[in-house]
């Protein structure tokens, strides 16, 4: 199948919400301090209240799920050897841009390095 | 700047890294044996739920969340996501030597190039602290 602009809209559309899931969980966490610490102090379920009462986190896992169900629509209409390492390997790049523009994280030339070898071998693997 | 991890986080980041992939290739085998699903037929999708395949997949994936979620807890997300993609490298394994598939070179190729990518960011920092004095404040 040759891809079309609709199936270029819908990958895009799975990469923008899967970026946008991770950034927002990656915060919420962030935001919330040391998992472990908090598990050591209030227990198991005081981390499961704390986890679940982050706005940014619940924000995340939604986008997870339009995410999802994006990926659902993108299979529908293409080939899985496409929509599997283009999803996955364009996600990696974007995380990283997002990660530095939003978390400010500093994504220096090592990890910039990492997310682009990282991205041609998910592309490869998956072929 | 925090550059080196506890015995007990690099234990988190490997259960992140086998987590996924071993969760994906238990729902693998579950949904093989359940038979392709309709869009008609959703139901058919509970029925899964009584797979032991499934179920396992299940509750390792939760165990995943649980751990990618402590690791970001303490770690840049740009530092975990790659671990993630390792994953990806440890299944080619299994298949070459486990299940003795033929891994083609363009899939060595893959696998080299993702440790590769895994190796420079574990030698790096594995959190940004943000100093008090921000980029922002200089000139």
């Amino acid at each position: 199948m040759n891809p079309t602009l609709h199936t270029w809209a819908t990958i895009a559309a799975v990469v923008v919400t899967a970026t946008a899931g991770d950034i927002l969980i990656a915060g919420g966490m962030r935001k919330l301090g040391d998992l472990d610490d908090i598990r050591a102090k209030s227990g198991l379920v005081g981390a499961i209240k704390a986890v679940l009462s982050s706005g940014m986190f619940l924000l995340g896992i939604t986008c997870m799920a339009l995410s999802f169900f994006s990926l659902l629509f993108a299979l529908s209409g293409a080939d899985l050897s496409l929509i599997a390492p283009a999803t996955a390997s364009l996600t990696f790049i974007t995380t990283a841009a997002a990660a530095k523009f939003f978390l400010k994280e500093n994504v220096d030339s090592r990890r910039w390095i990492a997310a682009l070898f990282v991205c041609a071998g998910v592309a490869l693997l998956a072929k | 700047m925090q550059h080196t991890l506890t015995p007990r986080r690099w234990l988190v980041l490997i259960a992140v890294m086998l987590g996924a992939s071993i969760g994906d290739a238990l729902l693998g085998i579950g949904m093989k044996q359940v038979g392709p699903v309709s869009l008609h037929h959703l139901s058919a999708l509970f029925f899964a739920l009584r797979s032991p395949w499934i179920i396992s997949g299940i509750l390792v994936l939760l165990g995943f969340m649980a751990c990618y979620m402590t690791a970001l807890s303490w770690a840049d997300i740009t530092f975990v996501l790659p671990a993630t993609a390792f994953g990806n490298v440890i299944v080619a394994l299994l298949s070459r030597f486990w299940l003795h598939e033929h891994v083609s070179r363009s899939r060595w190729l893959g696998v080299a190039l993702i440790v590769l990518g895994v190796g420079f960011v574990a030698n790096g920092p594995s959190r940004t602290e943000h100093a008090p004095v921000e980029v922002e404040a200089l000139p």
